[in-house]
């Protein structure tokens, strides 16, 4: 038998049922596969004891014959979820040993359906960032790495590199310009940024609240399905959440390609597009156009100006959001300050890494009295040009087919992406439409590059249609037949 | 519209953030790179578009009057890095 | 209306004022928060995680604070948009948790409106609205437990606001006073907010500017924030427009500004701050879409609204008689009026109303009491002036009734027959009485008959007096100036 570690959430399920081995030896395998994996850093805090309490409830419950959706599946959290009573830190010294009262309503809706969590899972500082380098808690090894240990993407870093590396069954993230998809891509497994509204946003750290969204990153489409169903539903907790049903996912990956219509936009094959990339991003179509799919170029003219909107408003929205972050009322407080002022900035100055001050400062500038017209107003207003861009893409196509990303995982510390920050932005060029425009995105892998490391391709969809995406994405996985690590 | 020194210290302190002297000439290369970049979008003109405010059209719902939260004031509390009785305690606020 | 101009040896001024008043929402839950709004609790008892600004914590709009806010938009004779939006106003602020304040600022729920003023020398004016909106309120520091520390209290954070703000209308610390006298008469007609002002539920900002008698130019302005009393109010504006005037005559110049208001001294003071350090970023609340309401909403709060002050002035003056001056004092008091109009009914409204602003107030000032605890019920101070109506009592045995009624709470009708204190009116007993105090009197017959009448009103007094109050004084002195000019 393999190490159960190594089965997929839905294979786990099943073996349970069958009670082949128990929630609680499931649980004790993936906690010494923690233990044994520390050099990944994928985890910030880990909570065996808690994970262990969990495990023997699943138990009783499959003895019972109670089990619930998710029961006794063993997941690793995002650090940016709030969890009550567990320590929570969105990867920031300025949160320095916050224990929430209180649990998100994602993770709470997972609890609910049975799950076990393992622990805390590192992120970019604020999940600001695409390699986890911004991480108060060190960067995250991609297992993928070979001679030199590579970034994971981020900023759902850890939960990326956890998954791949086993040690979660399956992990959650959040995406606010391309967080669960780049990483999932650099770490050659699959995660789904949701609609926005579909899953509540109560209880999630906040970075950009207009683009923030939870989504589950999982070894494959069928794990991405029953997380997200579970993850997923109304919450009146969150004004932004939509009060609209949830199917189920996994039914959607019996359907049938025929007859859809895959848009291919020509602006994300700009010159100079790296050829591996441009060669998957034709197989995949290839794949799906054998199974009966319509292939068309489609136009998304503004994607030139996704990046620019994205980075004013993304920093905007987290200027405003991470103002409450000055030491009063949790987290970290510089010692010794006697005026209030003081205060405020010697505890966000020690609190906040460097990559969370530039873009509190960015944001706080173009939201500033004289900036806020040619900066912010502007940025909203290419929002909705983007936003239509794809609704009228969506008149003549049912999914949209992009690479996840231009490029695989790099080596940490890569002096071109930390000398110029924007380098590092340019990384999100094909995430960021989907949330500027509120759009359901996945990545699953497609296949390796020279060197070895994995690339992704991303399915966009109408709004609240991820089902179609489970559709799609489950016949290219079945084709691409990926070999996870 | 690029921004001088005396903006970024203005930035500095409206964020309630430091800026060493010594690093305001670089923060300020930095931000003019990425403020040059940002610009690109004067490309578009965009007089005549509706700002997007919220993405999903979704119209605020309302909740009803009734009172289902607080009276936790120890779990309010518990992170404080400092409180006194009861309350959450700073350097004195000089109005 | 008199006008109010600042005159000195050098020349006339004219005074401009605006208002900005926030008023807290009566609800009984916060305006983002389910956490109670109650007063007076321990120190942060009444504090979700939401009002504490805790991580991932998102904002829930109340239904109550919307209605009240259309009530009062409605009360202020104001346009309710169907559209608003809700903003952030970014600022670092030890009292608001997450530094920043959830409010309204390119859509507010209410736009233009109007309402009357009414002054004391009869005349009114109407005075614009500019706006109102909704926004969360603050906590508190207490600055004095400990030498060195501030303590926050967040049990007021997030109670709903309204924000009203004036067109600068106001000519006269006058007419502003007026003005918050109305606008508080109207919020708690509606109950959408207690009025208080000493207790902070009503906080008002008054913006000050001069201008030389006749210009129309518009000079920077003096903005005093939380001046919190009618008085205050009035007294900041005539003060801080003289230092205006002074500061001009002598060459200076007045420079847009905030001043804190000293009501020891009422005297203001300039509130330093740098220039920069007031930059609030407003942007769109992401958190909370658009706010909208239907034209079904808006008319069925229509449908609801009670008579306000003015219509229910009008209504007093018009129907029942009374001078505009009573109504006006009656309206400004929901439960008053009530009160009057309970009383007033079936009897003689205008002697009610009398009867209401003098001994009844008096009586109820006198025991510190509400008109809700008055020993004196509507029904009884009808009864009364019904007595005297039908001169069953005088006007003066009415008072001692009145006296009575207050101490023990008792009809009148009662009082009167068991103290047998109605009226003489048979003019017999009445004549007898005269004939005895013309008998024993007569140098002041004599008097009187030589030409000093006025002593008939002495003859009337010793009637009445030998009547013990009883007799009614209309016939008494008929009789006594019949029988002494015979």
């Amino acid at each position: 038998m393999t190490d159960i570690t190594e089965l997929t959430v839905s294979e786990a399920l099943n073996a349970l049922k069958k009670h082949e081995f128990t929630s609680t030896e499931l649980t004790e395998a993936y906690l010494r596969r923690m233990e044994d994996n520390r050099q990944y850093n994928a985890y910030i805090t880990e909570s065996a004891d808690t994970a262990m309490e969990q495990a023997k409830e699943a138990d009783k419950r499959y003895a019972a014959g109670t089990n619930r959706a998710l029961e006794g599946i063993p997941l690793g959290i995002k650090d940016l979820f709030c969890t009550k009573n567990i320590r929570t830190t969105a990867a920031s010294h300025i949160l320095d040993n916050f224990i929430p009262p209180y649990e998100s309503t994602v993770t709470q809706n997972l609890l609910n359906d049975g799950a076990v969590f393992l622990g805390k899972l590192n992120l970019d500082e604020f999940a600001m960032g695409g390699s986890n380098e911004t991480s108060y808690f060190g960067p995250v090894i991609n297992p993928w790495s070979k001679d030199k240990p590579l970034v994971p993407g981020g900023s759902s870093g850890g939960s990326a590199a956890a998954v791949a590396a086993h040690l979660c069954a399956a992990a959650t993230g959040t995406d606010t310009g391309g967080s669960i998809r780049e990483p999932a891509a650099f770490c050659g497994i699959t995660g789904i940024k949701p609609t926005y509204g579909r899953c509540s946003r109560y209880g999630i750290v906040a970075f950009a609240s207009s683009l923030d969204q939870a989504g589950p990153i999982a070894q494959d489409v069928r794990d991405c399905a029953i997380l997200l169903k579970s993850m997923a539903g109304f919450d009146d907790k969150d004004s932004t959440s939509c009060e609209v049903p949830v199917p189920d996912y996994e039914s959607f990956m019996n359907g049938d390609v025929a007859g859809l219509t895959i848009g291919m936009p020509k602006e994300y094959r700009p010159e100079g597009l790296n050829p591996e990339v441009a060669a998957y991003w034709d197989k995949a179509a290839e794949y799906l156009k054998a199974r009966g799919a319509k292939i068309k170029e489609i136009s998304l003219p503004h994607t030139k100006y996704a990046l620019a909107t994205y980075y004013v408003l993304a920093p905007a929205e987290a200027s405003s959001n991470l103002a409450r972050y000055d030491g009063i009322r949790y987290g970290f407080r510089a010692p010794g300050q006697q005026h209030l002022d003081d205060l405020y900035i010697n505890t966000r100055t020690q609190g906040f890494g460097a990559e969370v001050r530039r873009r509190i400062m960015i944001g706080t500038y173009v939201l500033s009295a004289g900036y806020y017209d040619a900066y912010f107003l502007k940025a909203q207003k290419m929002r909705r040009l983007i936003h239509d861009d794809f609704m009228n893409a969506f008149k003549e196509c049912d999914v949209i087919l992009t690479p996840t990303s231009p490029i695989t995982a790099f080596p940490i510390g890569d002096e071109s992406m930390l000398q110029n920050p924007i380098n590092m932005y340019l990384n999100d060029v094909f995430t960021v439409s989907v949330n500027l425009a509120g759009l359901p995105a996945f990545s699953l892998p497609i296949g390796l590059s020279a060197e070895g490391l994995p690339y992704g391709m991303q399915l966009i969809g109408k709004p609240f249609d991820e089902g179609t995406l489970f559709n799609v994405a489950a016949k290219l996985e079945a084709d691409a037949k990926f070999e996870r690590k | 519209m690029a921004i001088d020194n005396l903006t970024v210290k203005q930035i500095a302190f409206l964020s309630r953030l430091k800026v060493e002297d010594e690093k305001v000439e670089a923060t300020k290369e930095e931000f003019n790179k990425i403020l040059n970049w940002i610009e690109e979008l004067n490309e578009v003109d965009t007089d005549k578009v509706e700002p997007l405010i919220s993405v999903n059209d979704t119209v605020l719902r309302m909740r009803e009057d009734t009172v289902a939260s607080g009276n936790c004031k120890d779990e309010v509390l518990k992170n404080a890095p400092a409180a006194e009785y009861d309350y959450f305690a700073v350097p004195k606020v000089v109005e | 209306m008199s006008e109010y101009i600042i005159t000195t040896s050098k020349g006339k001024w004219e005074v401009i004022v605006g208002l900005e008043i926030h008023c807290q929402i009566i609800s009984k839950s916060k305006i983002f928060s389910s956490a109670s709004t109650e007063f007076g609790d321990d120190p942060n008892v009444n504090v979700s995680f939401v009002d504490a600004g805790m991580p991932g914590m998102l904002p829930t709009l109340n239904k109550e604070c919307v209605r009240q806010a259309v009530k009062t938009g409605l009360g202020l004779n104001a346009k309710i948009n169907k559209y608003s939006e809700f903003s952030r106003k970014n600022y670092f602020y030890a009292d608001m948790p997450t530094d920043y304040q959830i409010t309204q600022f390119r859509y507010p729920i209410v736009g233009e409106g109007e309402i009357t003023v009414d002054l004391s020398d009869g005349s009114s004016k109407k005075i614009g609205i500019e706006r109102m909106h909704i926004e969360q309120d603050a906590g508190k520091s207490i600055h004095d437990l400990n030498p060195t520390k501030s303590y926050i209290d967040l049990n007021r954070a997030g109670v709903g606001l309204m924000e009203i703000v004036t067109k600068p209308d106001f000519r006269s610390p006058e007419e502003a006073g007026a003005f918050l006298r109305k606008l508080r008469s109207i919020v708690r007609y509606l109950g959408t907010c207690d009025g208080n002002m000493d207790e902070g539920s009503m906080r008002c900002d008054v913006n000050v500017s001069v201008r030389p008698y006749g210009s129309t130019e518009l000079r920077p302005r003096s903005e005093m924030k939380n001046v919190n009393s009618v008085k205050f109010v009035m007294q900041a504006i005539e003060n801080e427009a003289k230092r205006h005037v002074e500061i001009y005559e002598n060459g200076g110049k007045i420079e847009q500004e905030t001043r804190q208001f000293d009501p020891t001294t009422g005297q203001s003071k300039l509130m330093r701050k740098k220039e920069f350090a007031h930059d609030y970023r407003y942007f769109p609340e992401p958190d909370l879409p658009p706010l909208v309401l239907s034209d079904e909403y808006i008319e069925g709060i229509k449908a609801e609204m009670i008579e306000l002050p003015d219509a229910k002035k009008q209504r007093f003056i018009t129907t029942m008689g009374l001078t505009p001056y009573d109504a006006a004092v009656l309206c400004e008091n929901k439960e008053h009026a009530e009160f009057f109009e309970k009383a007033a009914t079936g009897h003689d409204a205008k002697k009610v109303a009398n009867w209401m602003m003098s001994d009844f107030f008096a009586m109820l000032n006198k025991k510190r009491l509400d008109i809700a605890q008055s020993p004196v019920s509507a029904e009884n101070l009808g009864k009364l002036v019904e007595l005297i109506s039908k001169e069953v009592i005088s006007g003066k045995i009415a008072k001692d009734v009145f006296e009575i009624m207050a101490q023990t709470g008792e009809d009148p009708e009662k009082i009167v027959e068991e103290k047998g204190l109605k009226q003489v009116t048979d003019t017999g007993a009445i004549e007898k009485i005269i004939d005895d105090v013309i008998a024993s009197n007569p140098d002041n017959v004599s008097a009187y008959k030589n030409g000093k009448t006025n002593l008939a009103g002495w003859f009337v007094g010793q009637v009445i007096k030998l009547s013990q109050g009883k007799a009614n004084p209309g016939i008494v002195n008929k009789l006594v100036r019949e029988k002494l000019d015979k």
